[in-house]
């Protein structure tokens, strides 16, 4: 007999208010499988199980907020997890504004962030012309509803830099440092009413640029509506904020611990660009990379940065 | 298309994306980028639901000519 116990939500969210069963007993459950949809500070989750069996008992009212590790499903087939739950059940808490939840997280987030990262910061220009001109050309050729947008290249470019500089991608925990042999790419998503989340892109540099593009526009999309996959908050391995649609040139973000690098992506401007002793004009975009220096350095983080530009050079090879 | 059709096809594109704009009170000279928030994905969703909507499917290279709502709504009533 084993027990589904509530996984990580994510960075800092201890309790997770459960709002919907999605199996009930009798089911037969695969590890993957969704088996709850569970409320957060954040965002709305859909919890999955990594277990196989048939579920026999559902142990925890819809309504009641529990800590993460709480054991929530009975599962017959399965060995138990080794999660233990931290606490004991705390009570539901009073329904609260949602903006002012997302505010209350977002903020205690930071706050850990700014007092316990000793953050550095570094910034660029990236040189777009090569990236926007193939993108028009591809785009004219496209019905609206499978066009690139400016952003699909820069994650790209972001996640493949991110590869190869692997002191900007993984966790901080514990005073160690553990690199992610994948990149899971979070997209800072900021909602209409106030307030942003940062759901993953999940192995972004393997992906193709269509195939990001499309799962780009489904997690902004589901971000917005609320309802996001629990993997997609807790997994990031490093951060993306684009505010250039925002009309900012530059943006300098906080890091989302355990994480350890964040990027900032402006807008896109046309500028004047030297290039062999000739003043032309090109768009261009200020990048910076906000980082952990007890991972990298500056030489790393610059390396970081020059590498996106290079990457960008060769938009088709995204 | 005449241009009340064009408006409706507008103004229905932009509940689906922005559901909170007020569409009764919306003034036409508004900016999709910087007056409605309209992002860049969001902008292709309202391109998305127009073409829909309208079989209008505006290029990229018209992008400039439909940066407002009354730009997008002209544009429409005199293609469609």
């Amino acid at each position: 007999m084993g027990e589904f116990r509530l996984p990580s939500l994510g960075a800092d969210l201890k309790n997770g208010k459960l709002v919907e069963w999605l199996v009930e007993p009798g089911d037969h459950v695969s590890p993957g499988d969704s088996v709850a949809v569970v409320e957060t500070d954040m965002t709305t989750l859909d919890v999955e199980t990594q277990q196989e069996g048939q579920v026999t008992e559902l142990l925890v009212d819809i309504g009641t907020t529990v800590p993460v590790g709480t054991p929530m499903v009975r599962i017959l087939g399965t060995e138990e997890e080794t999660v233990q739950p931290d606490a004991a059940s705390v009570p539901p808490s009073e329904a609260q504004d949602r903006v002012s939840s997302l505010r209350r997280a977002v903020g205690s987030l930071m706050s850990r962030s700014k007092k316990s990262i000793p953050h550095y910061y570094l910034s660029t220009t990236l040189d777009l012309r090569a990236a926007l001109e193939w993108m028009q050309l591809v785009n004219n050729q496209r019905p609206v509803a499978s066009r690139l947008v400016p952003s699909a290249l820069l994650l790209k470019a972001t996640a493949l830099a991110a590869r190869e500089v692997p002191e900007v991608n993984g966790f901080y925990t514990d005073g160690i440092f553990r690199p992610s042999s994948s990149v899971h790419l979070g997209v800072a998503v900021a909602l209409r009413h106030g307030g942003l989340v940062s759901p993953a892109i999940h192995n972004a540099d393997t992906l193709a640029l269509d195939v990001l593009m499309q799962k780009l526009r489904d997690l902004v999309s589901r971000a917005r509506a609320g309802r996001l996959q629990r993997a997609e908050m807790a997994d990031p391995t490093i951060t993306v904020m684009n505010l250039g649609d925002l009309g900012v040139e530059t943006v300098f973000g906080v890091i989302y611990p355990p994480q350890v690098a964040m990027v900032g992506l402006g807008k896109v401007v046309e500028q004047p660009w030297a290039h062999e002793g000739l003043l032309g004009v090109r768009p261009a975009v200020a990048a910076t990379l906000s980082a952990d220096h007890r991972v990298s350095d500056g030489l790393r983080g610059g390396r970081f940065l020059a590498r996106i530009d290079e990457l960008l050079q060769k938009p088709e090879e995204l | 298309m005449n241009e009340q059709d064009a408006r409706l096809a507008v103004h229905t594109a932009i509940g689906q994306v922005a559901p909170d704009v007020d569409l009764a009170g919306l003034d036409e000279e508004s900016r999709l980028r910087q007056d409605l928030e309209l992002d860049s994905l969001d902008f292709l969703r309202l391109l998305e639901a127009i073409d829909e909507s309208t079989g209008v499917d505006i290029p990229e290279r018209d992008y400039t000519a439909v940066t407002t709502v009354k730009g997008l709504i002209d544009y429409l009533a005199s293609r469609g």
